[in-house]
């Protein structure tokens, strides 16, 4: 019982991590790049940088978050479930 | 088809079933097209095409509804829990993408350039927190509706109470304005009365959500995707290929930006351009002097001609590319602030809305709930990426082609649509020289999206196409919004509250009454044609991220939230978003305190627009939950217990996902 407690523990940790990391990975495009937009216009590919950042790279960005998310704890969902089921191999 | 949306399929070959049938589906509708565009070389009139489409498209959907009816709880509430990710993923960019979307989007970027972009980010970055906070966490607790969660996890009446207050609230609000689109949409197919086409639409809605609930709707909203989102691609890859030779709008339209800005230089330069502008001014002052009856008195046709003039434009164009503009520090300061209050409004606003949230109880696993949410952000991403374009492309026409040019060799688009509808575009030569100012012309919005096959040169079936995929936008939307709440108004109020007792056949009854009363209400709205329609979609948002979104991510993280806090802080949530909208929004203020629309505004707080006041409503739901939590009796075990089992995976879940 102990050790499902600690299982749970870990689980839940590693969850938050992944979860702050990406936060703070939303927040750079959104609102720090956002916020030098006036200054950061040198080009890219043919586009002031901001106003491509705005246009795709934010949402690019975006995407790619949910997709790490998705993959990342679905993983840590199957090693969850597999050591709550043999929990005296860890 | 009637087989396929039969329960007793497995989930795998289910799937690939789906993906034939849609696959099909998608090679009939082009081919459909190209059947009607080749009529139309042979001579078939345009009404008819427009009715074609209409009726097409409408009949096809109710087929689908009438195909997936069912009066099963599961079913009906939340489509059998199995639909896969990635058909759950175009059933939400159908829900999400409204007419708003479809239509107004890549308009409002014609008009606001990089400010309006401040909407893309906002919509799209909503998903990171559908995903990572609310999506799995709302998936595994496995119930029918929001409210449902408040009430469960939270226990006594109160959070589920008013839940559902918010939940009709915000979507009440919206789907009148989805309703109003179709109204539109429908006269400018078909040449209906505004009326009339309302009702018509309404009944395409209501045969999908009305037979067969969640189901029905799902598999609507997976076919209306596809037809929306090649409605919408289409004449924007045409427009990308006349103007760069790119096929990829996203990719081409850089350089097509780096011409409108030059173009803007040139035109801010053009002395004629200053005298229109002046004109206008001076059309617009004497105007204004008649009305108060200071100065000389107008004739009728001296007013006539004046408000000709006045519909041009007194001030030169927003340069497109340019982030955060003003006359000193202080005008540029408060741009950036009302870009990012706008962004975390949208942001949360998208991250709260029943409608939304709820299509992710519908996938069979917690697994497939978070790759569903990347799945319909890539379903989204594929229209939100391409409004931009479209914006630069139409732009760059109007700068390049219409400009400059003299008023006898005017375009044929130009003239067709300034003769259907002078509210959309006008150009009426004012200073008189022959040639076109862009100071001259006078542009809705709209017309981006709607002119586009025409300014590339596309025959009419491709508009026939494209007010088909607004209808769609619309049509899903709506469902959505409706379904999500009659179900907490019947499931929540009705069967949780009222009689727990009602059989499963009662609920489903009682839900379908109550979503045939809600759709004719909103349709009764609607027809009023209420003015501040676009701030009261707008307004859903702050309603929708301060009344939940406090309420949802503290009852997920946050073991010590109290019943009686949630309710607190929901209430002031809500109370605090409209407060500061009453105070400060003219038409919400002469409804509520009769202040007439004209008076200043006088009470805007850290200047923010009322458009955000989400951004007060926030952080105060926040504040009031977590003090009043404090200070009132832990929560009892068996709620603590329940936040446990959303937390983490169960032993069943593993079984699902071999």
């Amino acid at each position: 019982m102990k050790e499902n407690s600690l299982i749970k523990q870990k689980y839940w940790n590693k969850l938050k991590t992944i979860t702050v990391i990406l936060i703070v990975l939303w927040f750079i495009p959104t609102f720090v790049i956002s916020f030098f937009a006036n200054e950061l216009t040198f080009d890219f590919f043919g586009w002031p940088f901001s106003f491509w950042m705005a246009s795709q790279g934010s949402q690019l960005i975006y995407l790619l978050i949910v997709w790490i998310y998705a993959s990342f704890v679905n993983k840590l969902d199957k090693t969850y479930l597999n050591e709550l089921q043999s929990p005296e191999r860890n | 088809m009637v087989k396929l949306f039969n329960p007793e399929l497995p989930q795998s070959s289910f799937a690939s079933r789906l993906k034939k049938v849609y696959g099909l589906y998608t090679l009939g509708f082009i081919s459909f097209c190209v059947v009607l565009a080749a009529l139309e070389q042979l001579g078939l009139p345009q009404e008819f095409i427009g009715y074609t489409f209409l009726f097409a498209t409408i009949f096809l959907y109710a087929g689908i509804g009438f195909l997936s009816k069912t009066n099963e709880p599961d079913n009906y509430y939340v489509a059998g829990r199995r639909v896969p990710a990635l058909f759950n993923g175009m059933a939400t960019g159908a829900d999400w993408m409204s007419a708003a979307s479809f239509i107004g989007m890549a308009g409002g970027l014609y008009v606001g350039g990089y400010k309006a972009l401040a909407f893309i980010m906002g919509w799209t970055g909503g998903y990171v927190f559908v995903a990572l906070l609310l999506a799995p966490f709302l998936r595994r607790f496995g119930q029918y509706t929001i409210p449902d969660f408040l009430g469960t996890r939270y226990g006594g009446s109160l959070p589920r109470l008013i839940g559902i207050f918010i939940a009709v609230l915000c979507s009440f609000t919206y789907v009148v304005a989805q309703i109003k689109g179709v109204g539109v949409i429908t006269t400018r197919l078909t040449g209906v009365e505004f009326e009339v086409g309302v009702f018509l639409g309404l009944a395409g809605i209501l045969v999908c959500s009305f037979l067969g609930g969640m189901r029905a709707v799902t598999w609507t909203q997976v076919s209306q995707y596809i037809v929306l989102i090649i409605a919408y691609l289409i004449p924007v890859v045409w427009l990308s290929v006349t103007q760069t030779g790119n096929p990829i709008p996203q990719l081409s339209f850089g350089q097509q930006l780096q011409k409108v800005s030059v173009l803007e230089d040139k035109i801010n330069s053009d002395p004629a351009e200053v005298e229109v502008m002046k004109m206008v001014a001076d059309a617009k002052q004497k105007l204004l002097d008649d009305q108060n009856k200071n100065g000389e008195k107008l004739n009728e046709d001296q007013k006539k001609e004046l408000k000709v003039i006045a519909k041009g434009a007194t001030s030169s164009p927003r340069p497109h590319a340019d982030p955060f503009i003003g006359e000193t520090q202080e005008d540029i300061n408060s741009e950036k602030k009302n870009f990012f209050a706008l962004i975390v409004c949208l942001t949360l606003g998208t991250a709260s809305l029943p409608h939304i949230l709820m299509r992710y109880y519908t996938t069979p696993s917690v697994s497939e709930a978070r790759t569903s949410v990347t799945w319909s952000l890539l379903f989204i991403l594929l229209l939100y990426l391409t409004a931009p374009a479209l914006a630069v492309l139409v732009k760059f026409v109007i700068y390049n082609d219409i400009v400059g040019s003299s008023f006898a060799s005017l375009p044929m688009w130009v003239e067709k649509w300034m003769a259907v509808d002078a509210s959309l575009l006008s150009i009426s030569d004012i200073n008189m020289d022959g040639i076109i100012q862009l100071a001259e012309i006078s542009i809705h919005k709209d017309i981006v999206v709607l002119a586009t096959p025409e300014i590339g040169g596309l025959p009419f079936v491709i508009s026939g196409m494209v007010a088909a995929g607004g209808l769609a936008a619309a049509l899903s939307t709506s469902d959505g919004l409706l379904l999500a709440m009659a179900n907490g108004l019947s499931h929540d109020l009705y069967y949780k509250m009222i009689d727990p007792k009602a059989s499963v056949n009662k609920r489903v009854r009682i839900s379908k009454t109550v979503l045939l009363i809600v759709a004719v209400l909103a349709a009764l709205v609607a027809q009023q044609n209420p003015a501040d329609i676009l701030f009261l979609v707008s307004a859903a948002f702050s309603f929708a991220a301060s009344g939940f979104f406090p309420a949802l991510i503290l009852g997920i993280f946050w073991r010590r939230t109290t019943n009686v806090g949630v309710s607190l802080g929901m209430l002031t949530g809500i109370f605090v978003t409209f407060y500061y909208m009453a105070i400060n929004q003219p038409w919400l203020r002469e409804l509520i305190f009769d202040i007439p629309k004209e008076a200043p505004i006088t009470d805007i707080w850290f200047g923010i627009d009322p458009i955000s006041a989400g951004i007060f409503g926030v952080p105060a739901g926040f504040l009031v939950i977590v003090l009043v939590s404090l200070v009132t009796k832990v929560p009892p075990k068996e709620n603590i217990d329940l936040l446990e089992n959303v937390r983490y995976p169960e032993l069943k879940e593993k079984s699902a996902q071999s």
